[in-house]
């Protein structure tokens, strides 16, 4: 798909989380939602998602949706884990579980930091916590499961 | 039974978010909501792959649409807060459009529990699951 070029991170040589972060702000569904990289460390990514009146979601009253925030938790969690693998290796999200602690505040920006916490065999273990300002005051924590991409998919 | 009774979908109002993701609703043939969602730029994570993310929201979405039908079936008034949620991703989403379909397993004073499945050219060939736990509450006076 000729359109998706701009993904060169996914060529070899070291994976840098700045650039990729860059990509996940203009590609696809990150693009769409508008998100923006944030930061990283050795094995972690955080991203951020803006608020945005068109992702408020049911019961509303401008409260974002949290589908959007399962998009930030999957894109962050992916990230970490390329982040400490140090190289771009194609996964799928196995599984991802979200406990929603408190409601999003209506006008602020959802940030949501990943860490990768374990690498074993095709398997990778990511943990993450999404606040809106004050990480001491998470509005949601999320754990991930990732799988290599098989040869079959 | 009113036509509202048996069409579930007219129960529920999609909310900002499902329509800038282009979701519609449409109804079963027992009248519960299932969701669509249109793949696009807007829904893409690997390329030509629906993104895991959006394939979440859809799923939630659905879990959302079919609790405020079987609430509102039931004549209940209350609020629902998402408390948590687990998806199981089954397949790769295809480059086609998806559908969610939920189902509540039980809707007690203060919790309600629902599975949600997702599936694309063959309802019996699920793609992605999910179940939710919901914050039942008295409507804010």
């Amino acid at each position: 798909m000729a359109e998706h070029e701009p993904f060169t991170w996914r060529k070899q040589g070291p994976f840098d989380p700045a650039v990729a972060g860059e990509l996940l702000s203009k590609l696809g569904h990150g693009g769409f939602l508008g998100m923006r990289y944030g930061d990283h460390g050795p094995d972690w990514f955080e991203a951020e998602l803006p608020w945005r009146e068109d992702l408020v979601g049911a019961g509303n009253k401008g409260v974002l949706a949290s589908g959007p925030i399962i998009s930030l938790f999957d894109n962050c969690t992916s990230m970490a884990i390329w982040t400490r693998r140090g190289c771009f290796v194609p996964h799928v999200t196995l599984d991802l579980r979200i406990d929603y602690v408190r409601a999003a505040v209506p006008g602020r920006s959802v940030i949501a930091r990943a860490e990768c916490y374990q690498l074993r065999g095709d398997l990778a273990f990511v943990r993450a916590l999404a606040h809106d300002g004050d990480m001491a005051d998470p509005l949601a924590h999320a754990a991930a499961i990732f799988m290599v991409l098989g040869d079959s998919e | 039974m009113s036509e509202g009774q048996r069409d579930g979908s007219v129960l529920f109002t999609l909310p900002p978010f499902a329509l800038a993701m282009g979701m519609t609703l449409a109804a079963d043939e027992d009248g519960s909501p299932i969701v669509t969602m249109q793949f696009g730029a807007h829904s893409e994570g690997r390329p030509g792959f629906l993104h895991g993310g959006a394939i979440g929201g859809l799923l939630e979405m659905a879990g959302f649409a079919a609790l405020s039908v079987h609430l509102a079936r039931n004549g209940v008034n209350q609020r629902m807060k998402p408390i948590n949620i687990s998806i199981e991703y089954l397949r790769a989403g295809l480059p086609q459009p998806v559908y969610a379909i939920g189902q509540v397993v039980r809707a007690g004073r203060r919790v309600a529990n629902v599975r949600v499945e997702a599936w694309q050219s063959d309802r019996a060939v699920p793609i992605a699951s999910c179940w939710m736990n919901f914050h039942l509450a008295a409507p804010k006076g």
